[in-house]
């Protein structure tokens, strides 16, 4: 058990060994094996988490920093002082996520099986999803800024190669679906820029992006209380005997800590014994805040605080594209153009939680940024209920369900904007389990409506024409069937019960109903963001409580809006009606992701109430978690809050039962009650329309952009670049140049030159060449002369000498 | 004895008879004759002063002046013939193709 941690590498492998079987040899194996082997490698994960689990509540939750085979130093600048080693870190908070990511993970896993019967790329299908385990595995069990971003990257590569896994679709729905991947891949870049800039910062700010080194101990005030209690009661045990000092035994007591080195003599209960650039970025910040710190940034220098600020604020830009909340949610419901194991796993339980666990993971930094907080409160908040409204007016069964989870999401970040980090933590897991349900159920439920539809196909098609013509939420709507359009199912409930039945599991769970999980973390959050406004000040606190309530209450809503419009009342189309149970292979999962929705709420059940934490006990998953969440807090039940917000959901169910219940769920054919009536048409056509937020995106940065490119590419890059620049100044200008070279510089002196001295030559020759007459008697008079001038001058000498 | 001044201007006259004949005379047979006058008239300078000094290099060198002036008038009656046969003349005059 003590090497348990050691493991940890394995958790990434064995994805990875699962996805290359899967991409080079899958399309030969065929799909039995293909699943087998995808589902075991997530289901061998899932066994490593648990041995981790097991490893941590054995020994004291103890930390523990796994270096893993030859990626020690992973980038090592050794002049310009850098060192960012490949770390692993088990400690309570990852192996919650890793428990969560694998645990839903191999349930989605089984489930494809089943939902990907019959295509043509199950092989690379399977790939995929394992690839998407390896990254969101290495971002939860990284111990540093760094491997979250590969991870985080690397989901985001796998969420754009999934959502758009059928971008060979026939009548341009393809086209659709790889354009919803690019538009998440695009938006999540932003959000990407924003998770950088701060990772600069914190390398800049701290010169290491390790969250906390190894020896270090994430949660010294936790240490020391537990140091405190053991102590007492040793003192207590030792009461009647003699000698041997107290404390000496009680400092050996008390592993807690992360030394690994377990027989060290002496274990520490803080990390005063550790030099500040030796700590992780979460130590230092506590030291930066006790001695006051100001950060040089060259020309200027900003106080630690506002660096922090700034930190907490650029990651928050990178959470808000992650895990989709305003201004950057847009991405998430046309990510339902995936499918749908993928929408469960990716777009509903972990890869969009990445987010939430950054923020959590960054604790330190929120609580001690106030500013920040306050931003990341009321951006949850408000997206909370923002998503939650454009939830009610919504046809698509994915759809509601991806504004649903940006909703709940918001919820997550709120909790965090309120400093509830192990609130947002438990809504998170609990989040993981319903909406995974959720996703499968509605997979479930397309499944069985297209069987259906080919069952009965002509008639089908003839019903709908008239209905597609109106839905406007489709672009393109030249398809004769939408399997996933609302307004086609109805009466499933008889057809599909087990789905049906895990189905409205999920939705008493997501509507936050006792004693079903989402009701337990909803409570925590909401009575977390009434207690920060109460005794904190924090009026972030007031304004998220009232948002979430109201959330809360569209959340029901729609919800019980879906059930009416999917299980109940009479079928629809000659597709709902024939619509088949799905297999036992979709089922299973879809029965256990049930169980997990009606008890997950009980791994953090508040303290004393109707005795449940006697059988569950209290606070167990913030306990668990505050040995590496410092700031985790357990909030005590606050009964009204809870009794309020059930009441809530409970009139919302109400609410939607009797407007869409008893077999007006449509009126005139296809059209919603609410859209009907006049009171309530404007608003339900405003959350039809999603608020318009696209459209405003697109009037405000997509026109503005296009006109600023179009500028870019005909004005300064045609006109100017190419017409002007290239052609007038570069073009004429080299033109001029080059006349000016070959006309008066080569041809006048260059050409001049060689041919006046070759005319020189020639002329020169001209004149001598008279000389030679060919006479035989001029040459010889020549050589007299010559002769002659020889002997004159041989002979001067001589009469000079005789003449002086 | 005749003295040595005697053959020098003996020498001298014929070097000048040679000088002429080069210069004067049409024919190419009678220059070539009046080369070999000149060539004469400085073999008699040189063994007038061999026999003066009382040194033989001088007799010595006309030994070789008269062999080179044999193998000379060898090649050059040779080219009077050939170009005779081609011109039909010996007339230097005419014989100035090699005009520049």
């Amino acid at each position: 058990m003590e090497t348990f941690p050691q493991l940890v590498p394995l958790i990434v492998l064995i994805p990875l060994v699962g996805m290359l079987i899967n991409l080079f040899a899958g399309p030969r194996l065929g799909e039995r094996a293909v699943g087998i082997i995808g589902s075991t490698a997530a289901g061998l994960s899932f066994l490593i988490a648990v041995l981790l689990y097991l490893y941590l509540i054995n020994n004291d939750y103890q930390a523990v920093v796994v270096n893993p085979p030859f990626l020690n130093a992973w980038i090592t600048i050794p002049s310009g002082g850098t060192f960012i080693p490949w770390q692993m870190r088990v400690d309570t908070l990852s192996v919650t996520m890793m428990l969560v990511v694998t645990g839903v993970g191999t349930l989605i896993h089984i489930y494809a099986i089943g939902y990907m019967h019959g295509d043509p790329r199950f092989a690379r299908f399977f790939s995929y999803l394992n690839l998407f385990f390896v990254f969101m595995l290495v971002l939860v069990t990284g111990n540093n800024f760094l491997m979250m971003f590969v991870g985080w990257e690397g989901v985001g590569l796998c969420s754009y190669l999934l959502i758009g896994f059928w971008f060979d679709k026939t009548r341009g729905e393809g086209w659709k679906n790889s354009n919803a991947a690019r538009k998440a891949m695009i938006v999540n870049r932003i959000g990407d820029f924003g998770l950088l800039m701060a990772i600069f910062l914190i390398f800049w700010t701290f010169g290491t992006l390790d969250y906390f080194t190894p020896g270090e101990i994430a949660n010294p005030h936790l240490a020391e209380e537990l140091a405190h209690e053991a102590e007492a009661e040793h003192e207590a045990e030792a009461a009647g005997e003699i000698g041997a000092p107290a404390e000496g035994n009680a400092a050996e007591a008390v592993t807690e800590g992360e030394a690994e080195h377990a027989a060290a003599t002496v274990v520490y209960t803080n990390n005063d014994h550790i030099k500040t650039e030796q700590l992780g970025v979460f130590g230092q910040t506590e030291r930066f805040l006790e001695e006051g710190h100001d950060v040089d940034f060259g020309p200027f220098s900003l106080p630690f605080e506002t660096v922090l600020v700034l930190i907490t604020l650029f990651m928050l830009l990178g959470a808000t594209g992650k895990s989709a909340q305003i201004p950057l949610f847009i991405w998430l419901p046309d990510a339902m153009a995936g499918p749908t194991p993928v929408s469960a796993l990716i777009h509903a339980a972990t890869m969009v939680t990445a987010g939430v666990y950054m923020m959590v993971r960054s604790n330190v930094f929120y609580h001690n940024a106030e500013l920040t907080s306050l931003v990341v409160a009321l951006i949850g908040a408000g997206t909370a209920i923002v998503a939650g409204f454009i939830a009610i007016g919504q046809w698509d069964i994915k759809r509601v369900l991806a504004y649903s989870t940006i909703s709940q999401l918001g919820f997550m970040v709120a909790a965090v904007g309120v400093g509830a980090y192990s609130a947002a933590m438990f809504h998170l897991v609990t989040h993981a389990f319903f909406k995974a349900l959720l996703f499968l159920g509605s997979g479930s439920v397309i499944h069985g409506m297209e069987h259906g539809h080919h069952h009965a196909h002509d008639h089908a098609a003839h019903d709908d024409h008239g209905h597609m013509k109106q839905a406007d939420h489709h672009p393109d709507e030249d398809k004769p069937f939408d399997a996933q359009d609302m307004r086609n199912m109805g009466g499933l409930r008889h057809r599909m019960p087990v789905t049906f039945w895990t189905y409205l599991i999920g939705t008493l769970a997501l509507a936050g109903i006792f004693p079903f999980a989402g009701f337990w973390s909803k409570d925590e959050i909401l009575a977390d963001s009434w207690l920060a406004g109460l005794f904190d000040n924090n009026v972030g606190g007031y304004i998220a409580f009232a948002l979430l309530l109201a959330a809360a209450f569209f959340t029901a809503f729609y919800m019980w809006r879906q059930m009416e419009l999917v299980f109940f009342g009479q079928p629809r189309t000659a597709a709902a009606e024939h619509a088949p149970e799905s297999a036992p292979v979709m089922l299973v999962p879809l029965i256990v992701l049930a169980f997990l929705s009606l008890m997950g709420g009980f791994i953090n059940t508040p303290a004393n109430v109707l005795g449940l934490d006697t059988l569950f006990g209290a606070h167990r998953l913030t306990y668990f978690l505050e040995h590496s969440v410092v700031n985790a807090h357990a909030a005590e039940f606050q009964l009204p809050i809870a009794l309020g917000a059930l009441a809530l959901a409970v009139v919302a169910i109400l609410l939607a039962r009797a407007i869409y219940g008893a077999g007006h769920a449509l009126v005139e054919g296809s059209r919603d009650p609410l859209a009907v009536r006049p009171e309530t048409a404007p608003v339900w056509s405003l959350a039809n329309a999603r608020l318009y937020w696209d459209e405003t995106y697109y009037r405000l940065f997509e026109g503005p952009f296009n006109r600023l490119s179009r500028f870019l590419a005909d004005t300064l890059d045609w006109s100017f670049w190419h017409d002007y620049f290239h052609n007038v100044i570069i073009g004429k200008g080299f033109n001029g140049i080059g006349q000016l070279l070959a006309r008066p510089v080569d041809l006048g002196i260059v050409d001049g030159a060689v041919n006046g001295i070759g005319r020189l030559a020639r002329w020169s020759a001209g004149r001598l060449r008279t000389v030679q007459t060919g006479y035989v008697r001029t040459y010889a008079v020549t050589v007299l002369l010559g002769v002659v001038l020889v002997v004159v001058l041989l002979l001067l000498p001589l009469f000079t000498r005789a003449g002086g | 004895m005749v003295q040595t001044e005697a053959y020098v201007i003996l020498s001298a006259v014929l070097f000048v008879l040679g000088v002429m004949g080069v210069l004067l005379k049409r024919n190419a047979i009678l220059v070539y004759m009046s080369v070999e006058l000149m060539l004469n008239a400085a073999n008699l300078a040189l063994v007038a002063f061999a026999r003066q000094w009382n040194q033989m290099d001088g007799q010595m060198f006309v030994f070789f002046v008269m062999t080179v002036a044999a193998a000379e008038v060898a090649i050059g009656l040779a080219l009077i013939v050939a170009i005779f046969r081609t011109k039909r003349s010996t007339n230097i005059d005419q014989l100035h193709q090699m005009e520049g």
